[in-house]
């Protein structure tokens, strides 16, 4: 890992248009809501948080498979909010959840991962083609046998490996990886997360992993940020993050993780917040966890708490961290 | 033809249930007949659960954990076929019930809630009409007896404003409150056994936290049985007595939480349990998967069905399928190396 940034991202907002419950009423959910982070060259940063808080969509902007409706996203230091994408198609990648939905059932693997050589036209002879096919997944734990093959005849992992071998047939620098995991097997989980890991060992790679589960974040990751609501609420390292969280909602999300130790989980202290997440169409005024909130009083109701650094590389939003300590 | 197998199967001694459970299951054998062929879903497979007590199901996705609970319930799917065994729920002889037997003891006497409860609620109908259905059907309580105690059993699973809740539809609830509205449904009648299939996979985390402190709740309120079905080994660690590990349509091992959790014996057991990364760690030390690909139930192997997956197989692993050997009065598991002193005998046996 370097301390060099490879991806700033600066007040960023997506705003969508939907219909409202009225006829011809429009409203707007603000999926993303001024959030600013960093991540370093060969960094893994965590992105964990409710579903619905806004975690795909960053992923997505930060892409620009969405145009940004406010804020900046820097990359390698140019400024690529507005920039034509064209040649950051092949730096910056995506992984996505559902292994089964993401891959053409139509295609062979080999097709699959063949697709993105081709249109970035990074083979120069057919021989050369099979050969980075081969190589690419081999890089993913499978084998030249399995490019004739077609998605159906694998297996949920298998096929996230075969997603993930699309996603580097580009060489990519920066890899958004949105809920990579999610639909595999517990068993099958740790085989994908130590391939990520390998593959970041082995080519260099930038993370940003998006996941609702926090052991796995927290195992891959080197920083985490945590979303509520399309804010981001807190940030640190992870180990400061798990055991020395100061917002109010990470300690509610780090406590409410069942833990696979029967002693340690029953005697576990339960944070259990009452209430569900609010509607992001209507969210809550000043700070959006407030309806949530055991400390929660007329200031957070009243204005938006701001995004304070508290010690070095710790973040936090939130007007009363005294009170939580 | 068919006479003589009726006949065959009236001479069969059948084991009955022992005294004290509620559920006794006795080498079940279920298999679903598609076009690709026998998918043998269960496998042999024995299992109990005593009144009052909770008993985690975990295993891989098509293990079998909602196969079992299902045929527990009459609710096998078609084509699926119950081809063997013996089951006992609450003094009823499963394998010989109806259909019409099975409506009277749902709802009454078991209930089960769902992964997703959106599919399991009727978008059209609002949460009032609904629990109160349940109600009417199983008790003879009147239109407005059957209102007062729906409005019971929201307060129950904690929902708030009970009275507009009772008037509204499904999608304008919150997947928790689906989940809690589920649970009142299945409560209705207060049964002695509620399956809960995966009842927080599709939660967030706090919110799963909130629902799986009411089921606790709940349990010791109304003294139920739960059978919970779950692949997060985190949730079964806080909540279960009992816990049976499934593996390719086979109970392999089973034990009370603090044996499975802290004696593993079945490699399967040991494998899971390893992979999964520990939240309150704070060394980073890598992963230890379990290789390999979950087993093809069209063909499952020959032998263990984790032979082709296990890093500590042995050549009669291959071959033979391992007995349960007991390691406590409540611990039992399906492995060759807890029984290396029967398969050295076979082996010579052999030779
Ligand atoms: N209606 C059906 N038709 C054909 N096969 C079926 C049917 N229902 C279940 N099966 C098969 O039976 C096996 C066991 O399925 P089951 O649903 O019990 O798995 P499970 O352990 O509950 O998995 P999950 O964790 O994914 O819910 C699987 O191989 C599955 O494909
Ligand atoms: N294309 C879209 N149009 C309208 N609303 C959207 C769109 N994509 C996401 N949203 C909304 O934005 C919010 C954040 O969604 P998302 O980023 O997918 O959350 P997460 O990935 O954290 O679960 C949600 O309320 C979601 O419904
Ligand atoms: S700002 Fe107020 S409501 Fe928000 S997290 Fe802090 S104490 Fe709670
Ligand atoms: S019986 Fe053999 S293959 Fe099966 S779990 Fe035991 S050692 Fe492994
Ligand atoms: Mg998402
Ligand atoms: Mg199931």
């Amino acid at each position: 890992m370097e301390d060099k940034k490879l991806l700033e991202v600066e007040h960023l907002k997506q705003y969508f248009r939907v219909s409202g419950g009225k006829l011809f009423e429009r409203r707007v959910v603000k999926a993303v809501d001024d959030v600013s982070f960093f991540i370093n060259k060969g960094e893994t940063l965590g992105l964990v948080g409710e579903s619905g808080c806004g975690k795909t969509t960053t992923g997505r902007t930060i892409l620009r498979l969405y145009e940004p409706t406010e804020g900046k996203i820097i990359y390698d230091g140019v400024d690529i909010t507005h920039a034509d994408m064209k040649p950051y198609r092949k730096k910056m990648q995506i992984v996505f959840q559902d292994p089964y939905a993401s891959l053409d059932p139509r295609m062979t693997v080999g097709d699959i991962v063949g697709e993105a050589i081709d249109i970035h036209h990074l083979a120069a002879s057919k021989e050369e083609r099979r050969a980075r096919i081969i190589e690419l997944l081999s890089l993913v734990g499978l084998n030249s046998e399995h490019a004739n093959r077609y998605p159906h005849e694998f297996s949920g992992g298998q096929r996230q490996r075969v997603g993930i071998a699309r996603a580097l047939a580009v060489n990519p620098e920066f890899i958004v990886c949105d809920e990579p995991i999610s639909a595999l097997d517990v068993s099958i989980q740790a085989q994908v997360v130590n391939m990520f890991e390998d593959l970041q060992d082995q080519l260099g790679l930038t993370y940003l992993f998006i996941a609702h589960n926090l052991s796995v974040v927290k195992h891959i990751s080197n920083r985490i940020g945590v979303m509520y609501l399309g804010k981001l609420v807190e940030l640190a390292e992870a180990n400061e993050l798990t055991f020395h969280s100061v917002h109010p909602y990470t300690r509610s999300l780090v406590s409410a993780i069942p833990i696979a130790d029967p002693i340690k989980n029953r005697a576990a202290k339960r944070f259990v917040l009452q209430g569900d997440v609010p509607s992001p169409v209507n969210p809550p005024s000043g700070c959006r966890f407030r309806t949530r909130c055991p400390y929660a009083d007329k200031c957070c109701e009243e204005c938006e708490p701001e995004w304070k650094e508290v010690s070095p590389g710790h973040f936090v939003a939130c007007h009363h961290i005294d009170k939580v300590q | 033809m068919k006479k003589k197998q009726n006949k065959e199967t009236e001479a069969r001694e059948i084991i009955s249930a022992k005294p004290d459970r509620l559920v006794d299951i006795y080498h079940e054998r279920l298999s679903f007949f598609t076009p690709a062929g026998e998918v043998k879903a269960l496998n042999d497979v024995s299992l109990s659960v005593k009144p009052g007590e909770i008993l985690g199901i975990v295993g891989e996705s098509g293990s079998g954990k909602s196969v079992t609970a299902y045929s527990l319930m009459g609710l096998t799917a078609y084509p699926g076929k119950l081809l063997g065994g013996d089951l006992w729920f609450n003094g009823h002889y499963v394998n010989d019930m109806t259909e019409r037997d099975f409506c009277k003891m749902r709802g009454n006497e078991v209930s089960i809630i769902f992964q997703d409860p959106m599919t399991s609620l009727n978008p059209v109908y609002t949460i009032g009409n609904q629990i109160e259905e349940v109600i009417r059907l199983h008790t003879d309580k009147n239109r407005k007896q059957a209102k007062a105690r729906a409005l019971e059993l929201l307060e129950l699973v904690g929902i708030n404003e009970p009275e507009k809740r009772l008037k509204q539809y499904p999608h304008e609830l919150s997947g928790g409150m689906r989940q809690r509205v589920m649970i009142a449904i299945g409560l209705a009648c207060e049964p002695k056994l509620l399956i809960a299939d995966e009842p927080t996979t599709a939660l967030d985390v706090t919110i799963q936290a909130q629902i799986l402190e009411l089921m606790m709740d709940l349990k010791k309120k109304l003294d139920m049985a739960i059978i919970l079905i779950t692949h997060d080994l985190g949730v079964v660690a806080g909540t279960c007595d009992r816990i049976a590990v499934m593996y390719a349509g086979q109970i392999v091992e089973s034990g009370t939480t603090e044996e499975i959790f802290y004696h593993p014996s079945h490699e399967y057991t040991k494998g899971l349990i390893a992979s999964i990364p520990k939240l309150h760690e704070e060394e980073h030390t890598r992963l230890v998967p379990i290789e390999g690909t979950p087993v093809d139930l069209l063909n499952p192997p020959k032998g263990c069905p984790f032979a082709p997956r296990c890093v500590n197989c042995m050549k009669v692993c291959l071959d033979r399928q391992p007995a349960f050997t007991e390691i406590s009065d409540t611990h039992i598991s399906k492995c060759w190396l807890l029984d290396k002193a029967k398969w050295e005998a076979e082996r010579k046996a052999e030779n």
